[in-house]
């Protein structure tokens, strides 16, 4: 399976294993060829977006099976007040801690980086312990801002457990997945019949936790992996079940998620984080959506340490509306980013407008740097 | 963000593994996995935590993927960049 010549530069790569491909991809044509309907499924991970698109997967699929990203970017569902939040601690000369994805999104009237250039102390970190370690070294106050799914929160929990210093707090915009997957299937205009469950986040919850979803919504589960042979596996069997009319959970990676997941990690994300509502930036008030983290460890909770008076910051300027983003339709599957007038134009990674062209995991930055659809083999377009 | 990256336990002391990755070595905490971790094991690595001991009959499967990404890529490549930033994630300081 040879790349063409003026394919995009960094799909040069090749399959590990194109003959498994190429039978997954004639099983999935096969599965699709008779259907009276489309069909759509979605993933709700970053990661399999990167895939998707580095690999060129869409190029591969039947024409009537459309694969979406939902809100699978845990930086880009990180309201915009919580951004506020940091903005304003920062601004009370907080040394605020976060990952290098959250520094550019846009807050209503800062972003961190922003907050940073005017003189605030804002530090790039990889993994929450590097927050705790900082707040070891310096004299003054650290806030890690904490951003992630469940995968990530595990680590935060982990941190707020090993007797951090009195000068660190987390303030936590972590956000669990499954209840976002309750309100995507009830909204009307989305119409998902499939889920592809991330699979790195189900090695900490499990599989079976999708099993109670299926059976209030009949639709079908597959967790898949990250590599191309994954997402196509899992594909087809979604496509299976879907055509069948037997919504159930199938573990399509079972080399890293089991039935009950990492109980000592949900042991230590459920003893310091409890599940509340809020607000995930563009899609809804997600119920149980939020992280929040329980009154014993509130000596860490940075909301409750500090005063953050979010009218200050807002009374000093306008916040800016960014009326022409549709980042949140993106994110709820109703729209993709060529959809949006700004794509590409004026929203790009270099000046982004919207929170899905600031992170390596948001949609809109997956496809400027991939693109969305690209033939990468010749016989892909011949075979449909 | 819920990218887990595997690599190699070296040396284990308590809590802290010292994991390669493809040659770079880094520290790990270990307060996170729920099995026991031992020199020899493969972990799969978020954010500078184990949140999972590969088992041995899927550890060469597991390899494969990643080391395309890291070895053939280019520098600047998206999917690349996530994976050298989650080895980068374990720690880099003292030796365990």
């Amino acid at each position: 399976m040879k790349p063409r010549s003026d394919v995009h530069p960094w799909q040069r790569l090749e399959f590990r294993d194109p003959e498994k491909v190429q039978a997954l991809r004639a099983t999935l044509h096969r599965l699709c060829r008779d259907l009276a309907e489309p069909i759509s499924v979605m993933h709700v991970c970053g990661t399999h977006e990167q895939s998707i698109a580095r690999f060129g997967l869409r190029s591969l699929l039947p024409r009537n099976l459309n694969v979406i990203m939902g809100p699978g970017c845990p930086v880009c569902v990180t309201d915009m007040p919580e951004v506020d939040e940091a903005v304003v601690l920062a601004r009370q000369g907080i040394t605020i801690a976060t990952f290098g994805d959250m520094y550019r999104v846009p807050g209503s009237v800062q972003s961190l980086a922003e907050a940073k250039a005017a003189g605030a102390d804002i530090r790039i970190v990889y993994s929450p312990w590097d927050a705790l370690r900082l707040a070891r070294t310096l004299d003054r106050d650290v806030v890690f801002f904490a951003t992630g799914f469940e995968t990530t929160a595990v680590a935060t929990a982990a941190v707020i457990l090993s007797d951090p210093p009195s000068n660190f707090s987390v303030l936590s915009a972590h956000k669990y997945i499954p209840p976002v997957m309750e309100i995507i299937a009830e909204m009307p205009d989305t119409r998902v019949q499939g889920f592809l469950a991330a699979g790195h986040a189900a090695t900490i919850t499990g599989w079976k936790i999708f099993e109670r979803f299926v059976q209030r919504h009949q639709i079908p589960v597959v967790v898949g992996g990250f590599e191309p042979l994954d997402i196509l596996a899992a594909l087809v069997q979604l496509v299976e079940l879907i055509r069948a009319g037997t919504p159930r959970v199938v573990n399509a990676y079972p080399r890293c998620v089991t039935p009950e997941g990492n109980l000592q990690a949900q042991r230590l994300l459920w003893e310091v984080f409890e599940p509340v509502g809020g607000t995930w930036r563009g899609i809804a008030h997600i119920p149980n959506g939020n992280l929040r983290i329980r009154d014993r460890y509130r000596m860490y909770d940075a909301r409750y340490r500090y005063d953050i008076d979010l009218d200050e910051l807002l009374r000093e300027a306008p916040p800016r509306l960014i009326y022409e983003c549709i980042c949140g339709d993106i994110m709820a599957g109703i729209a993709s980013p060529y959809d949006c007038r700004l794509f590409g134009k004026e929203c790009t990674p270099q000046n982004p407008v919207g929170a899905c062209m600031v992170s390596s995991e948001g949609t809109c930055k997956i496809w400027y740097e991939y693109g969305g659809h690209i033939i990468i083999d010749d016989r892909a377009s011949s075979m449909e | 963000m819920c990218l887990g990256v595997p690599g190699r336990v070296v040396e284990v002391n308590g809590l802290v593994a010292l994991v390669d990755f493809w040659g770079t070595r880094r520290k790990v905490r270990l307060e996170t996995v729920d099995q026991p971790v031992q020199p020899g094991d493969y972990v799969l690595v978020h954010v500078g935590f184990a949140i999972r001991r590969i088992p041995e009959e899927e550890v060469a499967e597991t390899l494969a993927f990643y080391e395309q990404l890291i070895h053939m890529a280019e520098e600047a490549d998206l999917m690349s960049a996530d994976v050298r930033g989650e080895i980068d994630a374990a720690d880099t300081g003292e030796q365990p």
